[in-house]
């Protein structure tokens, strides 16, 4: 495997009075595909954020590159990619008007936002505003992104709630095909996921980690 | 058809970003997507005009004392109605996730705080000075004192949006901000309240003014080059807790 684009020790986190991890250590190296479970409240998405920066009180060491995150952060972001449980999409504008403002940083023509909402099975709603539009379908507008995304790493929190079955599955081949690729995958969900080579890291509760 | 996706690319550090493009990108979309939420739109602007069409009502019609109480009417009129505004500056797009895409975007949160308080100026500070010169007449101000009020109002509502901002993110991960947020807030409103209501006094009293909108203006400059720093700080706790 070539060098971990995030690595990550002695990781403790507390939420409220409750420990949820400690002393954790992780690695994502290019091609890797990490699924993080674990029972609800078990920390998942407290994880997650922390990885993605959005969280910042936590103990431990988290490196990009080799080098502490906090300080190459902007370098980080540029090749993150994070989808939160919430989907992050305006309400009051069209799944079109959404996917344009998300990747602004990146210069994507009309017809590639066309493209990627037709892989998602948005395009008849292209135009149509978002909070018309089901749970599901909202969430398929922020997964559109990932048709679009270069991005080195993706972080994916409960990507697959909403989804349907076909849905599910054209996601899955998305990620494999993105993995093969040499993309890095950080996601949790609790859909049995049909990939191979998944890596699986499991947060038991903060009891558990405390004794171990 | 996911052979068409683009393949993972490893992103330099010292690769240029497009930072107007993702500033114009949220200003944008802010104006666009409040411009259809009519209700938010309008507020604001109902609650200026029923505060201020109380005072001839409650008060007294008298010209003398409309001509003397009006601009502070108007001024405490505007501070009380973007303070209204100032909760869903944030909170819509926290309950959204959008705001935790804005933090991760690698611009600078400061340019981006920077564009999108300044839509929200555009939505709700610019129609209050827009409607401004008719309250004006109604309170019967007129000649110099109308349009010195509404250059003021035009200096300091911006001020009043991009203060008002820290509060709003600091509020931010609470269930609802209310009494706390003015309570932030309006100690940090009142020096603007003061040299905005005081220009016209001044003026009408033929004293000169060009202090008093050299003050305002200096106001508006450090509100708009400092406030967005403690916003971007406030956000990212506010964030890191919900």
């Amino acid at each position: 495997m070539s060098h971990p684009l995030l690595q990550v020790s002695g990781l403790a986190c507390e939420r409220g009075d409750r420990l949820l991890f400690a002393d954790l250590s992780l690695s994502v190296a290019p091609g890797t595909l990490l699924r993080v479970e674990g029972p609800n409240g078990a920390g998942k998405t407290t994880l997650l954020r922390i990885l993605s920066g959005l969280h910042d009180f936590y103990d431990g060491d988290v490196r990009w590159c080799g080098e502490p995150v906090r300080r190459v952060r902007d370098h980080f972001l540029r090749n993150l990619l994070y989808l939160g449980h919430r989907p992050g999409i305006k309400p009051r504008l069209t799944p079109m008007e959404n996917l344009r403002s998300l990747v602004s940083g990146a210069n994507v023509g009309d017809e590639r936002l066309e493209w990627a909402l037709d892989e998602v099975g948005l395009l008849p709603f292209a135009h149509t505003l978002c909070d018309r539009l089901s749970a599901g379908q909202q969430r398929r507008v922020a997964l559109a992104r990932l048709y679009l995304s270069d991005h080195a790493l993706w972080i994916l929190d409960e990507a697959f709630t909403a989804i349907d079955r076909d849905g599910v599955a054209a996601l899955e081949s998305l990620l494999a095909a993105r993995a093969r690729a040499g993309g890095a995958i950080i996601l949790t969900t609790h859909h049995p996921l049909a990939l191979a080579d998944v890596t699986t890291l499991t947060l038991t509760g903060a009891e558990q980690e405390l004794a171990s | 058809m996911t052979a068409m996706a683009p393949r993972p690319r490893f992103i330099a550090a010292d690769t240029p970003l497009p930072l107007g493009r993702a500033m114009v990108a949220i200003f944008a979309r802010d104006v666009r997507a409040g411009l259809r939420q009519r209700q938010d739109l309008l507020n604001p602007v109902v609650f200026f005009v029923m505060v201020v069409a109380l005072f001839p009502l409650g008060v007294s019609p008298e010209s003398g004392f409309l001509r003397q109480a009006g601009p502070g009417i108007l001024w405490v009129a505007a501070l009380l109605s973007t303070l209204l505004s100032l909760d869903h500056l944030f909170r819509h797009d926290h309950d959204q996730g959008v705001l935790d895409q804005m933090l991760l975007q690698p611009q600078p949160l400061y340019l981006l705080v920077l564009a999108k308080v300044s839509a929200h100026w555009m939505l709700t500070g610019l129609p209050l000075v827009l409607i401004s010169p008719l309250l004006g007449l109604m309170l019967q101000l007129e000649g110099n004192s109308l349009w010195a009020l509404c250059l003021t109002l035009l200096l300091g509502t911006p001020v009043l949006s991009f203060i008002g901002a820290i509060g709003a993110a600091l509020t931010l991960g609470l269930r609802s901000a209310g009494v706390l947020l003015s309570l932030l807030v309006i100690p940090l409103y009142i020096p603007v309240l003061i040299f905005g209501t005081g220009t016209v006094m001044s003026l009408s009293e033929g004293l000169p003014v060009s202090g008093h909108f050299a003050l305002l203006g200096a106001m508006l400059v450090l509100a708009v080059l400092l406030a967005p720093l403690a916003v971007a700080g406030a956000l990212r706790i506010s964030v890191s807790n919900g």
